[in-house]
């Protein structure tokens, strides 16, 4: 029996087991992609995180990764499927069979959330893309809008701004909630338009392809219909976690509640990351995350409070 | 083995291939794909012999890109008799990828 499983290696997962590593515990990460890294290795540049100004999310990830290889903790590649609960231990279902553990760390972080929209899932890959660093090239030259008004919405309209004719941001609100510094750039491109007050009514196709966004406009109840060729989609997150409902509490929206030291509704079950509750999802208090569920762990193993 | 395909053996090697073959469009810059790519090198072993399974690296193969409609990527298409047969994108299980790869066997 293992003393500690850990779910996911984003920021959150690989911190906690560069602690796990340095703490002796016999710990394992499981990761259901081949590779490590999470969210991040969509972002096209991660200027946030301290000491690596303008590092790109896929070599922060290799980085990260690298860390916890280096400290020792071993990396499996399995999806897990549930957690169950028993008095004197846990078994997680994985897709590569049952692991049993005294301590279960989720931290398996966050997707993208869809707008729920006609034309949405039927142009998806036909100009409907939620990754603008993947597939920004496709739209060389050519008009794409962004959804969203958060740092990814303003990160991926920047990046657009460079590669396309005109860009489109599409936001609900009369304010962007992005980072100051990421608007003062994005204010700078003359090729982008801000659409505010609009809300996404609908993706429509012409020859099979994504051709106009349907807008409505909050303010004057106006419909505006906008012709791109592409749409990207960054209106915020929904947590993974579905594996383990019924097993700790989640809020509505399914995040696991958890305060900052990770502990969940059950004993030696911790959440941290992207998938917990809290104000804010950033790399850095993903890692510090990570590292507090540990802190945790190790006390409930020394009290026997895991059980 | 996982073979490279571009334009300059596309016809031979996928549209003209006798065993069906399956196609991942790419690029170094796209971080699904490179959470992909370690997959489908295992499946390329796994099915060796029965279907041919190759990268094309979309920066290079604009055109091929373009002819395909690959507008996201990554994108996984299966080829049968020179005919796109079945296809699938972003991040998709080892599961859905091999019980899509014994459909067209």
């Amino acid at each position: 029996m293992r003393d500690f499983i850990i779910i996911g290696s984003g920021p959150a997962g690989i911190t906690a087991g560069i602690y796990a590593a340095r703490a002796r515990l016999d710990a394992v990460i499981l990761e259901k992609a081949y590779v490590s890294g999470g969210q991040i290795m969509n972002t096209y540049e991660v200027d946030n995180y301290p000491g690596l100004p303008g590092i790109s999310g896929m070599d922060l990830a290799k980085a990260f990764r690298g860390h916890a290889e280096k400290a020792g903790v071993e990396i499996q590649q399995a999806e897990v499927k549930g957690i169950e609960v028993l008095p004197d231990r846990k078994i997680v279902h994985t897709s590569k069979g049952d692991l049993e553990t005294k301590t279960v760390l989720i931290a398996t972080g966050a997707g993208h959330r869809k707008l729920g929209i006609p034309g949405e899932q039927e142009l998806t890959g036909r100009g409907v893309s939620y990754c603008a660093t993947c597939d920004g090239n496709f739209f060389r030259n050519r008009t794409t809008a962004v959804i969203g008004g958060g740092n990814v919405a303003v990160e991926d309209a920047i990046f657009l701004s460079r590669l396309c004719q005109k860009v489109y941001l599409v936001h609900r609100r009369d304010e962007l909630r992005a980072e100051k510094i990421l608007q003062e750039s994005l204010f700078d491109q003359d090729n982008v338009e801000i659409v505010w007050n609009a809300v996404p009514e609908e993706i429509q196709e012409e020859n099979g392809v994504a051709a106009h966004l349907l807008v409505k406009e909050k303010t004057t109840g106006q419909s505006r219909t906008l012709d791109v060729n592409g749409v990207f989609v960054a209106v915020g997150i929904v947590p993974d976690s579905q594996a383990f409902q019924g097993v700790v509490d989640m809020d509505e929206a399914g995040y696991i509640r958890a305060g900052e030291d990770g502990r969940t509704s059950v004993p030696g079950i911790y959440a941290a990351g992207d998938v917990r509750t809290k104000a804010l999802r950033q790399i850095i208090n993903g890692a510090g995350d990570g590292a507090n569920a540990v802190n945790s762990c190790q006390k409930d193993l020394a009290t026997g409070s895991w059980k | 083995m996982e073979f490279k395909f571009d334009k300059s053996n596309f016809e031979a090697e996928v549209l003209k291939s006798d065993k069906p073959v399956l196609v991942d469009f790419y690029a170094d810059w796209c971080g699904p794909c490179q959470s992909m790519g370690p997959m489908i090198q295992e499946l390329a072993s796994q099915y060796d012999g029965r279907i041919k399974i190759g990268k094309v690296n979309v920066d290079e193969n604009q055109e091929l890109a373009i002819q395909y409609g690959v507008m996201t990527i990554p994108n996984f298409k299966f080829f049968k008799g020179g005919q796109v047969v079945d296809s699938t994108i972003g991040v998709t299980s080892k599961e859905e990828m091999e019980q899509r790869i014994e459909n067209v066997l």
